[in-house]
């Protein structure tokens, strides 16, 4: 395959009668870069990112509670008066205790869950867990989606009858039954696989779980993409000159389908994030104390009549980033698309 | 018995402030005056086979107080009085002969099935036998000490208890023999698994069908997914007031599914008359505001505590057990729970309202007869005595509140006194199974206890006895995994006691509570209160709370 720009090395003066084009890339970024919903992600995204790495900051400096630990009997000063983080219902019977919160201010910005923990804390804490599960179960997914779909699209025959109706088979199998089971095995035991162990309650279980799953959704479209590349003339022109298939399909086809991958990305790491806020709904993925999104929004459900914001707040925090993922998402997939180039 | 199965509400009734719940000694006047009407219930749903002999659960209990009865049975009244053990199918409490080995009733006459069919001193041997053909879950704990039960559990299906228990039907009785006294039998006999069915029920799990029983109620419909319904006992007269009182309603009625919170919401607009649920505790403050008038507060004799397996370290050795109990903060898991007038904190093994049961707590800063609040620095020389800081511990809990949260709670203390500790929350379905079978050698985990019947032995005697230790079973209970010989012989003393006279009985047990307490196998963290909250027509005089279930719909009136 040649670009305009080799065509103008090998041809000096047709330089003076072609514009110079960029390459797709440089196109899709300039495309990406120029369009506000795109910076506006990016910039909301960033802060996410920013914010959660900051959570250790904002515990020590900020909050100043340890987000993992109960405080059942703990006291902060507000309004220039000490109170309890857990406060006893006083009314009537003199039933029952009620978390503090919103304060609106440093300690407790968004209230106490039920064991006195400063939720903004544990959401600045969860956020890591829940970022990082989503993106690293999406690279998992688009690493084998590549493999899978470049395998069964380019070889064919064989080798694509069986890795289509295996990915039939994960398409089909009932996530949420498939991680139920894994936990119920899992309970206090590790899996040994000799080198290295993974314990049951580690996030490497969900991660892998919402990994796999996923990669159906992304390597269909990849092994199309691979087959219609396979049949086109530059690759059957390759073909013909005894180019290897091995260097046929690093140089001619992976290229041409990268792209899908890339708009995939960011509605994977979306759909990974629910996920995730699913699994940990079933105690399945990140274990107590530690928190996610997902986590923390069970754990406060039975809040939500009386202190809402702990259930809001890490609800608004996957809300934001899914849109904002999904914003990205939706500019990447036209940034892609040739039917754009009309409008560049 | 199991943790979350069984409730014992045992206790004065603390608030009642309507005056439907006014008290009333005439009976025949409320009688006539409340008869009639549907009581609308609503509860998550049965945990599955409505046969008397198998279910094993406080919402199943409730509804076979009102359908059937033993010989003897726990009193039909509120407090402490619901512990009494009174003559029910039997005219009296038995006679006792043979150093106690020999127990003899005689049946009431004229008592009949709900088909009409009299019962018969053959009944009650079949269905002792039954019990066993059937498997009944406390089959194996509570009644082999009858002669020939030994062998019933090992050939469940040819079961015969001919020899240990005789009828005489020309004079109406029946007469048990036992292989050694045992002081707790009556309570035993009073049972729900001890109910008295037709001789002709068949030996298996009845399922969804529930057999004929003989209290002022009938099971007419019973579909686990949908609800109950349950109508008058044509064939059911009164008695004994104590035992069996007839009912105010004419149906009972449950429904199953609705959540804690759509349930409250169902029961404070009045569209359901009472709710099995447990009150959500986020939602305790809205009731203690604004349904006072409606709501009743009651003892439960259970309490909730954090076993420690003595056989693995760290809880090998005393002093940490001992440090444990010394650091809990009990008044902070009160306050998670609900409060001080929903939780008391409890630093023993028998809970208020079980015989043998006195007031001291040791494990706290000031030691006396209540907890004043936890003693850190004890508890941090404990450990440092005992060279264990830095040590690996799990605590197990499950998903369901307060086990979740009390765990949480365990496991934060456990890293402030300088462990390696961790947590792990388990599916409520799977918990229980889990941390009782010794192969998981779960260190320290965290459930409540609700007895079976109101004696000692129900509690120490069933979760810290070497019989108790069921080795890679799902039916151990004594999770601490602690068979001290010395002990046992106490308990053995205290029983010899007991046989003789009660109160001395107590005091032995008084002293065994003592002496557990003192060996740490567990820590006792509080001893609950029940909140109830009833629709605003419901009436009773006064509305019982029984000792094993909960509210007893025969005291509650609608109309």
């Amino acid at each position: 395959m040649t670009t305009s720009s080799d065509s103008a090395a090998r041809h000096p003066d047709a330089a003076s009668r072609v514009t110079v084009s960029r390459g797709p890339w440089a196109t899709a970024v300039g495309r990406i870069l120029r369009q506000p919903s795109a910076i506006i992600a990016l910039v909301v995204l960033a802060l996410i990112i920013a914010a959660t790495a900051a959570a250790p900051i904002y515990a020590e400096y900020v909050s100043r509670t340890n987000p993992f630990a109960t405080a059942l009997s703990a006291k902060i000063w507000l309004d220039g008066q000490e109170v309890l983080v857990i406060q006893p219902v006083t009314e009537g019977l003199g039933l029952g205790t009620i978390p503090i919160g919103p304060t609106w201010g440093p300690q407790y910005l968004v209230g106490s869950d039920s064991l006195g923990r400063d939720v903004m804390a544990r959401i600045l804490y969860g956020g890591q867990n829940s970022l990082f599960i989503a993106g690293i179960a999406t690279t998992i997914s688009l690493v084998f989606a590549l493999l899978v779909g470049l395998c069964a699209g380019f070889f064919g025959g064989i080798v694509d009858t069986v890795l289509t109706r295996l990915l039939d088979v994960v398409w089909a199998f009932p996530v949420f039954l498939l991680a139920t089971s894994l936990s119920v095995v899992t309970i206090g035991r590790s899996f040994d696989f000799g080198l290295f162990e993974i314990r049951a309650d580690s996030i490497i279980i969900p991660v892998l779980i919402i990994g796999i799953v996923n990669i159906p959704y992304i390597a269909r479209p990849v092994r199309a993409q691979t087959i219609q590349v396979r049949q086109s003339e530059f690759v059957t022109a390759a073909r013909g000159i005894g180019v290897p298939s091995w260097r046929i399909l690093l140089i001619d086809v992976v290229p041409n389908v990268l792209p899908i991958l890339i708009v995939f990305a960011p509605i994977t790491v979306a759909i990974s994030m629910i996920l995730e806020s699913s699994l940990s709904f079933l105690s399945i993925g990140v274990q107590a104390p530690e928190s996610s999104w997902g986590t923390i929004i069970r754990e406060n459900q039975p809040l939500l009549y009386s202190r809402p914001w702990t259930t809001l707040a890490p609800g608004l925090a996957i809300v934001l980033t899914v849109v904002m993922l999904n914003l990205l998402g939706d500019v990447v997939r036209d940034a892609f698309d040739p039917r754009m180039k009309q409008e560049d | 018995m199991q943790r979350m199965l069984l409730g014992a509400m045992v206790g004065a009734t603390l608030v009642a402030g309507m005056p439907a719940f006014a008290q009333d000694t005439d009976r025949s006047t409320l009688m006539t005056a409340h008869r009639g009407g549907k009581l609308t219930l609503l509860a998550p749903g049965f945990d599955g086979s409505i046969d008397p002999q198998i279910a094993y659960d406080e919402l199943t209990w409730q509804i076979h107080a009102v359908v059937y009865d033993q010989l003897l049975t726990f009193q039909k009244a509120d407090g402490e009085a619901s512990n009494v053990v009174v003559p029910d199918l039997a005219e009296a409490l038995p006679e006792v002969s043979d150093d106690g080995r020999t127990l003899t009733f005689k049946l009431r006459r004229g008592i009949r099935f709900s088909n009409g069919a009299e019962v018969t001193t053959a009944d009650v041997r079949a269905s002792f036998e039954r019990m066993f053909k059937v498997a009944s879950p406390t089959s194996d704990k509570f009644y082999t000490g009858i002669v020939g039960a030994d062998a019933c559990v090992a050939e469940r299906a040819s079961c015969s208890l001919e020899k240990g228990i005789e009828i005489d039907p020309a004079t109406n009785t029946v007469t048990f023999h036992l292989v050694a006294p045992d002081a707790e039998f009556l309570s035993k006999v009073a049972m729900f698994h001890a109910s008295i069915v037709p001789a002709d029920t068949p030996p298996t799990d009845q399922g969804v069908v529930p057999p004929l029983g003989t209290g002022p109620y009938m099971i007419t419909e019973y579909d686990p997914a949908t609800g109950l319904t349950a109508v008058r006992n044509p064939e059911f007269k009164e008695w004994s007031v104590e035992a069996q009182p007839d009912g105010y309603v004419d149906e009972i009625h449950y429904t199953f599914g609705l959540d804690s919170n759509s349930a409250l919401n169902a029961v404070l607009n009045n569209q359901a008359d009472w709710m099995f649920h447990r009150v959500p505790t986020e939602r305790l403050g809205e009731i203690s505001a604004s349904y006072s008038d409606r709501a009743h507060i009651h003892n439960e004799v259970s309490y909730w505590l954090a076993p420690m397996n003595t056989t693995i370290p760290p809880f090998n050795d005393v002093r940490v057990r001992q440090a444990l109990a010394y650091a809990v903060d009990r008044a902070a898991l009160v306050n998670q729970y609900g409060g001080p007038n929903l939780a008391t904190p409890i630093c023993q093994h028998l809970p208020v309202g079980i015989p043998g049961h006195v007031d001291f707590c040791d494990y706290t800063v000031n030691p006396g007869t209540t907890w004043s609040g936890p003693d850190m620095d004890r508890a941090r020389a404990l450990i440092a005595e005992a060279g264990v800081a830095g040590q690996k511990v799990t605590v197990f809990g499950d998903d369901r509140h307060n086990v979740r949260e009390n765990a949480l709670y365990l496991q934060s203390l456990l890293t402030e006194l300088g462990f390696d500790a961790e947590v792990k929350i388990l599916s409520d379905s799977l918990y229980w199974n889990y941390i009782n079978n010794t192969e998981n050698k779960v260190q320290m985990s965290v459930h409540r206890w609700m007895l079976d019947y109101p004696e000692p032995g129900n509690f120490i005697g069933a979760l810290f006895t070497c019989a108790n230790i069921r080795e890679a079973s799902s039916s151990n209970v004594n999770l601490s995994g602690f068979c001290d010989p010395t002990l046992e012989q106490m308990i053995a003393d205290a029983n010899t006691a007991t046989l003789k006279d009660r109160a001395a009985g107590a005091e032995a047990w008084a002293k065994i509570d003592r002496y557990v307490t003192e060996n740490a196998p567990a820590v006792p963290l509080y001893q609950p209160k029940i909140l109830d909250v009833f629709s605003s027509r419901v009436g009773g005089a006064p509305i019982a709370f029984s000792g094993l279930a909960s509210v007893t719909l025969s005291s509650l009136w609608v109309q």
